[in-house]
């Protein structure tokens, strides 16, 4: 079983860990300036909002298209691949996707890995894993480079070092790799790229996530800026790509409109700089690319969502970021406060499906329901319902049946009673009059203190007299007729 | 029972009894937005180029040979890769050859694993053909095979790419169905739209993170 | 074409709804049933008052059935479905009287309109009255706006207020463009942009309470922002938000505070002192 291995110090829960990242002002900053940076450039490059919504509900469509036949597909996509000389490999958990790539890297007796980036390889926990079997995986995506760097996680999807600003890398460079300290980010991208190209040059295998696979063609399509995809499925002579089951699209043309829609939703760009379409390895005659290339098909608990229609929706995911980006809980405390892989609006409704609810059993509430994210999701998929869904879930007793794993981890006979109080107030106008009456009559008594609530705000006195009863003085007997009873 | 078979019966399973959704691909809205004259097609590639940072230059076709020598000669770079079995690779040797040409042409004929020190790190640009381009996004498209090898776009600092001006598409929806790419696609199709950067520190945009610093496009009039 | 394909089946994987087409508003009715929400009703009656002279001023009659008592948002967004059902069928009930229902809150009226329908999700016999209420309810600032289309003349002295509107108003019923319309009417109201305005305040209901270190931060950041505008007041249509922020405010003990639309807009065009 892969031991999660904290690489900081962090306080167990959300809550704890929300503390320490809000008391942190080089943080906040940080994230602050990076992320209004981020929604300004989205919304620069979707201008046309009649362009834009048509787009999102296009990419809406071709997911659920796809999803609606995802079994056939990973089909098709299994039979083209191989037919172009692809190996396919299936893994129902993290860690017999860990067994299946360390297979191919000990069949080839390397020890040397370098990687493209992949969230797939993170819920994996690869790198640690192949550490421990001696097996050195260096990171070459810059920001995840910085991050390894520093022994820390990635804390954003698409920019991982996004928590750290020039000088934090600065030193960081200074610290682990001997150089001299410099604040030039041009400087600490040739560093970068220097140290990074003896690797690309000696690695044994190369592994890269994959952005969309296409069935109809057997094609793996990888978008990057950098140059280090590339570098990591052509240089090194295996190439490992690992993903979701739910990346694979039917066709090439449904490729256009969601690459389209991934690069302006991520970094507000018309497209990145490499557009990288894998359909095998190296032919007979061709003098570089892979000799074997291979796909490793992830479950880990995407079956689980994908059983129940509304949280199968979760699956639409194409991991632009967006909806991070634009999350007011998220851009306060960053991140790592989520606690793992994927973080954010989309990390909370995904996480329970492949963890379970009990390890992560504040992922539902964290969020205010504000709508943010569900209005940019480049797919539009409706996470506040499902934000929502999964506090049901998180409730339900065990007799109730809870459909996502582990759910009733936030089960409470206290707080169900507290609502049932509610509910019995609330049907029962008689009882809710004299509630109201009560409440105002004796508003001064309120106590200063009640819990949370005053933690940020005035203790919340009543009005003298409710609207109930100025409503009913000012309109007379008239106002009071109801509907029918 | 495999780890395939659990998956995709869980799969079936879940989708029991419905029906796949149908194909509503919206093929005017991949188009209809990023539609141009011929004389605005080109206007629009240069414009997105240029924006991050490539180079680029509109010549006579004929001219190609000599304008790559002058740019090496204007960074001072000592020599050059090409792919020997093109037409283009042909034409650049026989204008070295006639121009008694001061930088190294490196011929890529050979196997990768032969002499992977030199082409990581003494070769100082390449220059490639491109099937086509696209004005939407300011993309390149190639399509390396034996003769044009995939590293040659990826490894020199200086990546000098020829692309002809009848072969500019308006969007990729465009090319792709032109070129019938889902009728067989290489081993490795790349779209390529600028030298290879990275904003992973503070945002702060920085250019040549592992792939080519620099982008030349060389747009070839026919005349 | 898609309109077309209808897959019944329960575990059918689904798209995004249809997006919503601009509301077509009717004429101004006779009369109207006023649902003033549970915190309005604690907090600011007087604000539900101004919402009901507002209403009158236009000629029309304001039912306020004493049955009411909560739209059951806070249980429905807490995940107890069954009492938020319990709650909003008694609702539904009282409010099944075939007049136009106008609700003081943005948050509330979306419940209503959108999210009733998923409450009784399961109940298909009730989704026709469901989807009766819906068409018939409208947040405050809509109906003074597209229904009864007031011709205000405006009373007090020139100001400047800033304009905060709850993130469900904003999404579901798209309040701030109404709010903005309705103080455009008046002259010598200049509403300032407060920076990050389309920024949560942090209340969210039960997040307020259940994260109060992330919501402290949010209403703190919203605070700041809607002081550093540079208005005299803030308004906002929503009770919830007004109640985080001015809560805020107190216990930051500054003199700045807002104030319910519907308070404000009454003052202005009457011409009387409101709280």
């Amino acid at each position: 079983m892969n031991q999660r291995i904290p690489v900081t110090e962090l306080e167990s829960s959300f809550r704890g860990r929300a503390s320490e990242a809000l008391a942190d002002s080089q943080l906040r900053t940080n994230f602050r300036t990076a992320m209004d940076s981020l929604m300004r450039k989205r919304a620069d490059a979707f201008s046309d909002p009649d362009e834009r919504e048509d787009l999102r509900e296009l990419g809406n469509h071709i997911k659920a298209r796809a999803l609606s036949q995802l079994p056939d597909l990973l089909e098709q996509l299994e039979a083209k691949l191989t037919e172009n000389g692809v190996k396919v490999h299936w893994a129902e958990t993290t860690e017999e996707a860990n067994q299946i790539v360390h297979g191919i890297i000990e069949a080839k007796k390397g020890s040397q890995v370098v990687k493209g980036k992949s969230m797939v390889s993170e819920e994996m926990e690869m790198n640690d894993y192949l550490a421990e079997r001696n097996v050195e995986c260096l990171e070459s995506d810059m920001g995840e480079y910085i991050v390894q760097l520093d022994g820390e996680k990635p804390s954003h999807i698409i920019m991982p070092a996004i928590h750290k600003n020039r000088h934090q890398v600065a030193r960081l460079f200074h610290n682990k790799l001997g150089v001299e300290e410099t604040d030039d980010v041009n400087e600490l991208i040739r560093i970068g790229r220097r140290t990074l190209r003896e690797k690309f040059m000696e690695a044994d295998v190369g592994v890269s996530g994959v952005n969309f696979a296409i069935a109809e063609t057997g094609t793996l399509l990888l978008v990057e800026n950098e140059g280090n995809g590339r570098m990591s499925t052509t240089a090194p002579p295996v190439h490992v790509a690992v993903t979701g089951i739910e990346k694979v699209v039917e066709n090439l043309r449904d490729v256009v409109p969601l690459v389209s829609l991934l690069t302006r939703s991520a970094l507000g760009q018309p497209i990145t700089t490499y557009v990288n379409l894998i359909s095998g390895p190296r032919k007979p005659d061709e003098l570089d690319g892979p000799e074997e290339v291979h796909l490793v098909l992830l479950d880990n608990g995407r079956t689980r969502a994908f059983a129940d229609a509304q949280m199968r929706q979760t699956l639409n995911c194409i991991r632009c970021g967006a909806c991070m980006n634009h999350c007011p809980v998220y851009t306060r405390v960053g991140g790592h406060t989520y606690g793992e892989v994927y973080p954010g609006p989309i990390g909370k409704i995904v996480t329970p499906h492949m963890v379970g609810l009990k390890q992560v059993p504040d992922h539902p509430s964290a969020s205010s329901l504000c709508g943010a994210c569900g209005e940019v999701c480049p797919v539009k998929i409706p996470i506040p319902e499902l934000l929502q869904r999964l506090r049901q879930e998180n409730v339900k007793s065990p007799k109730e049946h809870p459909q996502v794993k582990d759910g009733g981890a936030k089960y409470s006979r206290t707080e169900r009673a507290v609502w049932r109080v509610w509910a019995g107030l609330n049907t029962s106008p008689a009882i809710y009059r004299l509630f109201l009456w009560g409440a105002t009559r004796f508003g001064k008594l309120t106590p200063k203190n009640v819990g949370p609530w005053t933690q940020n705000h005035s203790a919340p006195v009543p009005a003298r007299r409710s609207l109930h009863d100025l409503a009913r003085q000012h309109l007379g007997s008239q106002g009071t007729k109801g509907g029918r009873s | 029972m495999s780890a395939r078979n659990n998956i995709l019966n869980r799969l079936r399973t879940s989708l029991a009894g419905t029906e796949p959704r149908p194909d509503d691909f919206d093929e005017a809205l991949v188009t209809e937005p990023w539609q141009y004259t011929p004389e605005s097609r080109i206007q629009r590639l240069r414009a997105l180029m240029e924006a991050v940072q490539t180079e680029v230059h509109q010549l006579p076709a004929d001219q190609w040979p000599a304008k790559v020598q002058a740019l090496l000669e204007s960074r001072n770079l000592a020599n050059i890769l090409y792919a020997p079995g093109t037409a283009h690779g042909q034409k650049l040797a026989e204008h070295w050859q006639a121009h008694g040409a001061r930088q190294d042409l490196v011929a890529y004929d050979r196997p990768v694993e032969q002499w992977k020190e030199e082409l990581f790190w003494e070769v100082d640009a390449s220059v490639t053909g491109t099937v086509g381009g696209i004005a939407a996004t300011g993309s390149l498209v190639l399509w390396p095979d034996r003769n044009e090898p995939r590293l040659m776009s990826l490894l020199p600092p200086l990546h000098i790419a020829l692309l002809k001006a009848s072969e500019i598409e308006d969007n990729l929806y465009a090319i792709m169905q032109k070129q019938n790419w889902s009728a067989g696609l290489p081993t490795n199709l790349l779209l390529v739209s600028g030298p290879s950067k990275t904003a992973d520190i503070e945002q702060v945009l920085a250019y040549g993170a592992h792939g080519p610093k620099e982008l030349v496009v060389l747009i070839l009039e026919d005349q | 074409m898609s309109e077309l394909f209808y897959d019944a089946a329960p575990n059918a994987t689904r798209v995004a709804p249809e997006r919503p087409k601009a509301r077509a508003y009717p004429a101004k009715p006779s009369e109207i049933t006023l649902f003033g929400t549970c915190v309005m009703d604690l907090f600011f009656p007087e604000a539900g008052l101004d919402a009901i002279r507002l209403l009158e001023r236009e000629g029309i009659r304001v039912h306020f059935p004493q049955e009411q008592s909560c739209c059951g948002q806070p249980a429905w967004t807490s995940g107890y479905v069954k009492e938020a059902r319990e709650v909003a069928r008694a609702q539904l009930n009282l409010l099944d009287n075939g007049q136009p229902v106008v609700v003081p809150s943005g948050s509330c009226a979306g419940m209503f309109r959108q999210h009733y329908r998923e409450v009784f999700a399961d109940e298909p016999d009730t989704l026709k009255r469901v989807e009766d209420l819906a068409e018939r309810t409208f947040e405050l600032t809509e109906f003074l706006l597209h229904v009864c289309q007031v011709q205000w003349q405006d009373l007090g002295k020139p100001t400047q207020i800033a304009l905060h509107t709850s993130c469900s108003a904003r999404r579901e019923m798209n309040t701030h463009l109404h709010a903005r319309q309705l103080l455009g009417k008046l002259e010598k109201v200049e509403r300032l942009e407060h920076d990050h305005e389309s920024e949560c305040c942090g209340f969210g209901g039960t997040f307020s309470v259940r994260m109060p270190e992330v919501a402290g931060a949010m209403v703190q950041d919203k605070t700041r922002s809607l002081m550093d505008s540079g208005a005299v007041e803030m308004v906002t249509a929503d009770g919830g938000c007004l109640m985080n922020i001015n809560g805020s405010l107190e216990k930051q003990e500054v003199r700045f505070r807002g104030r319910h639309l519907a308070s404000f807009l009454w003052e202005r065009v009457s011409g009387e002192k409101t709280s």
